[in-house]
């Protein structure tokens, strides 16, 4: 790996200064090292891409980059002078601009509204033009007089980034931009990049997908345990060599076992209609479909489609308006309650990790109740076996290399990935015959997706039905054996994996060739 | 150099148990800082209000007589606060406890009614809060209506219904006018645990019911749900927990305590209906859940504390010539300051140094 960090590069740049440095950066979180002497330099006119594993310390690093956070030792060089980032106000003041992975609007505002509550210095008045201009000389097409729960995802990306642009950044941070965008979406933002690029601006883009980053960036900073592991660019490496200096370990293909058996189906929709309660829910409208035992069936779709309104049909959370709508084997559970559908042998693991799937201040032990109280020995005639619990804990972290610091710790205090590892673990574990599972790897870094998407697939070879929700199109493709799509509140006929035309996949997700539903319904 | 706060990663034990003692601290700083603008000796005023009364053995059997109605309403309203419903109403709770309870004594005033009149008379009188509680709960669930602003209301709707009956129905005709019951028969009134104290077997009632308090909360999965529900309501729902259910169902648990607590503070105390049975009991019970931490254990210790701030303020009246009022000023201060130091456990505060001139904020 020696080869990689020396970078060719910083030849080039011998008379001048990066814009920004950063000079031995170390944070810490109590005994924990979060960053380790960190140096990095970003350029002028650079598209700058950190790599690392979720808890590789990226999310700490580019904190302080943005003042949110202080760093405990190090210094940071803007144009070679030491700088001392006291919070995003300063930073924004110096040329720094940050797009989170998480927005933060408000629904019920016009996007120019939302534009003005994150400047520092906002009035509306010829607002709307400003984002206008901003928005089409940049390609990105945005109408200023539009609420924001009209939009698409990628639409509201797109209002974070022109707030950025508003302030003329010199240095654009983004985190985990396309995860939640189709690959037309992304096309679309790479465009805006390569323009910001050429106007001298630099880019630190933060990404897992490793071939979007040798597409795009000039520069790519490898993190792994808090530690610079590589610099290099990454045009010249492959997605295998660039996943091997992330995870330390080369990354191996996911197994599938190509003699299972596909056996009787096991959940059963029909025609299933569902009207949300919220009044910017996605409307259920005909979904048909049948999961077999031992088969992996996938739903694509864009997010905001209706997933989550399918995930809360299926798991019980929302009640259909029919039993026979839905059944599990032989039996209707159309009305029955998620805890019911969990006795019958179904597990669910939703998109949300914190809030949803876990309660974020409740330790791992107590965590375990939340799904396993129904069925399972941690509940005896009321009373919880708080032993019996932690024992569980243990094996979760046994079989899916839960990293921690303590043994029972609060799920907050656990990165994504690893908080994702408990969560499928916690449901696979219970062998369920019949799993549900919204984005199974989202936000999850290449190791523990590949140890994720494993542990279904084994799962659906020793017999179990699982349907895989994912906006990660690849995914589908690596781990499923047919494939539907889900376009607003529509499902797609379905197709054999293997068969599946990308192109044609992607125009269904954009809803282009879509059936009615009628006549999904006679299907 | 600014203060910043900033979020820490778990939640602090040391500072959930800190908070309450540093908040107490700081009550007793600014209580000082008070009695001494009022021109008394801050030392010997704090001495007097919180030391002095533990010298005293008649005191403490006080400040246990009044710590039982607080540590009974506050151990049900942890439950209400632990699961997100709010019940500020437990002082309407409580003298509807006391008037469905007491109707039993009223009715058999003066009859050869056996020893089955007191249980049945706590027993009303935990349904009646329980009933009473149950109003703004199923207004929440059904309308949507806030539980904060009506059961609030409910406690004048209460106290008027108790002003009437003791003045109307109710009052006594041998009380030369008086707006007061006939006083209880010996079968209608608590007994106490030592001959010739005020000391009174609620007192033990109100112990069981922390100890069983504990352990539901502890050990059960209700307990579990109780946690859940008010910490995560998706995540509750994902278990399969109905969160109206559980909102009806802890304003009935909160309320039937404190109708118990309202019963019994009549029965041992009082011995019959009067317009003015709390001292606010309801109210000071909310500052003792969150200064005993919603915790059981907690409470109990906080119900202690907080029943020595009215003993103290009635010997400071008398020692020092300062209004009663002061307690509810000692009691508003401590609950101002333990919610305030209760951040503490999710953040740390942190100095942030002055950004350099040169490269720093114009």
């Amino acid at each position: 790996m020696a080869d990689v960090m020396a970078k060719d590069a910083t030849t080039a740049h011998a008379d001048e200064v990066p814009l920004l440095e950063a000079v031995g950066i170390t944070k810490l979180y109590g005994d924990f090292v979060a960053n380790d002497k960190i140096n990095i330099e970003i350029w002028p006119a650079e598209v700058h891409a950190l790599l690392g594993e979720n808890g590789a310390g990226k999310s700490t690093l580019v904190k302080m980059i943005y003042g949110l956070l202080q760093p405990t030792a190090g210094e940071f060089r803007w144009n070679g002078q030491p700088i001392t980032l006291s919070g995003p106000a300063a930073a924004r003041q110096q040329g720094i601009g940050m797009v989170f992975q998480h927005f933060s609007l408000f629904e019920q505002l016009t996007v120019a509204e939302n534009v003005a509550l994150g400047l520092d210095n906002a009035s509306l008045t010829g607002l709307d033009e400003r984002v206008a201009e901003v928005s089409k000389s940049y390609g990105l097409p945005l109408d200023p007089k539009r609420e924001v729960w009209r939009l698409s995802v990628g639409e509201r990306q797109r209002i974070e980034i022109v707030r950025c642009l508003l302030q003329d950044p010199k240095l654009l941070i983004l985190d985990e931009p396309t995860s939640v965008l189709t690959p037309q979406e992304a096309e679309q933002l790479f465009r805006t990049l390569r323009l910001l690029r050429k106007e001298g601006r630099a880019i630190l883009y933060i990404s897992h997908k490793l071939d979007e980053v040798r597409a795009l960036c000039d520069t790519a900073t490898i993190l792994r345990g808090g530690k610079v592991i590589a610099t290099c660019d990454p045009r010249a490496q492959t997605s295998q060599s660039l996943a091997g200096m992330m995870v330390g370990t080369e990354v191996g293909a996911v197994r599938a076992d190509a003699n299972k058996k596909i056996g009787l189906p096991r959940l059963m929709v029909r025609n299933l209609n569902l009207t949300p309660d919220d009044p910017h829910g996605v409307k259920l409208d005909g979904i048909t479909f049948e999961l077999a035992a031992g088969e992996i069936l996938g739903v694509a779709g864009v997010a905001g489609n209706g997933q989550d309104e399918l995930f809360a049909a299926l798991s019980g959370e929302v009640l259909a308006d029919n039993a026979d709508v839905i059944k599990i084997d032989k039996h209707d559970v159309g009305r029955m309650s998620i805890n019911d559908r969990r006795r019958l042998g179904a597990a669910f693991v939703p998109e949300e990790r914190l809030g949803h799937a876990t309660a974020p201040r409740f330790k791992l032990s107590d965590n375990a109740l939340i799904s396993g109280h129904a069925a399972s020995p941690m509940v005896r005639r009321g009373f919880i076996d708080r032993a019996q619990m932690r024992a569980f804990v243990d094996r979760i972290t046994k079989a899916y290399d839960v990293r921690k610091g303590k043994p029972d710790p609060e799920a907050m205090a656990l990165s994504g990935g690893n908080l994702q590892k408990y969560v499928v673990g916690r449901e696979i574990l219970r062998e369920p015959r019949l799993l549900i599972v919204s984005q199974p790897t989202w936000g999850v870094d290449a190791g523990a997706a590949a140890a994720i998407r494993q542990a279904i697939i084994d799962l659906a070879g020793r017999g179990a039905a699982v349907l895989v929700m994912s906006q990660d199109l690849d995914e589908l493709y690596e781990i499923s054996d047919r494939l539907v799509v889900i376009c607003a509140g529509r499902l797609s006929a379905p197709r054999q994996t293997r068969r599946a035309d990308r192109g044609e996949i992607g125009m269904l997700m954009a809803g282009v060739g879509m059936k009615g539903s009628t006549h999904a319904a006679r299907a | 150099m600014r203060l910043a706060l900033e979020r820490r990663g778990e939640r602090s034990i040391f500072m959930a148990l800190a908070s309450p003692v540093i908040a107490i601290a700081l009550t007793l700083a600014a209580g000082a800082a008070l009695f001494a603008l009022l021109g008394k000796p801050p030392v010997q005023a704090l001495k007097i209000y919180f030391l002095d009364p533990l010298t005293d053995a008649w005191a403490i059997q006080e400040i246990i007589v009044k710590a039982t109605p607080l540590v009974l309403i506050a151990v049900g309203l942890s439950f209400c606060y632990l699961a997100n419903a709010w019940n500020i109403g437990a002082e309407g709770q409580f003298l509807i406890g006391a008037v469905t309870g007491g109707w039993l004594a009223v009715a058999t005033h003066g009859t050869d009614a056996g020893y089955w009149v007191l249980p049945a008379m706590l027993v009303l009188g935990a349904l009646g809060g329980a009933a009473y509680a149950l109003i703004p709960a199923v207004f929440k669930v059904r309308f949507g209506a806030s539980e904060i602003l009506t059961s609030l209301m409910l406690v004048y709707v209460a106290e008027l219904l108790l002003d009437y009956l003791v003045r109307g129905p109710w009052r006594d005709p041998k009380g030369f006018n008086f707006p007061t019951t006939a006083e209880f028969d010996p079968v209608a009134a608590m007994p106490m645990l030592i001959e010739g104290s005020r000391l009174h077997l609620g007192a033990i009632i109100a112990l069981l019911i922390v100890i069983g308090a504990a352990i539901l909360l502890a050990r059960t999965l209700k307990g579990f749900e109780i946690k859940l529900v008010g910490a995560a309501p998706r995540a509750a729902r994902f278990a399969g927990f109905n969160d109206k259910t559980l909102t009806v169902v802890t304003f009935a648990i909160s309320g039937a305590l404190a109708g118990l607590a309202g019963i019994i503070e009549v029965s041992a105390t009082v011995n019959h209906l009067q317009p003015n049975i709390s001292p606010g009991y309801g109210f000071t019970a909310i500052i003792v859940a969150f200064l005993g931490r919603l915790n059981p254990i907690g409470i109990l210790i906080a119900g202690l504390f907080l029943a020595l701030t009215f003993i103290g303020g009635e010997t400071a009246q008398i020692a020092l010539k300062v209004p009663l009022d002061f307690t509810k000023v000692f009691q508003g201060m401590l609950l101002f300051f333990v919610l305030t130091c209760d951040t503490l456990i999710l953040y740390r505060i942190r100095l942030i140094p002055a950004p350099k001139v040169a490269h720093g904020i114009r």
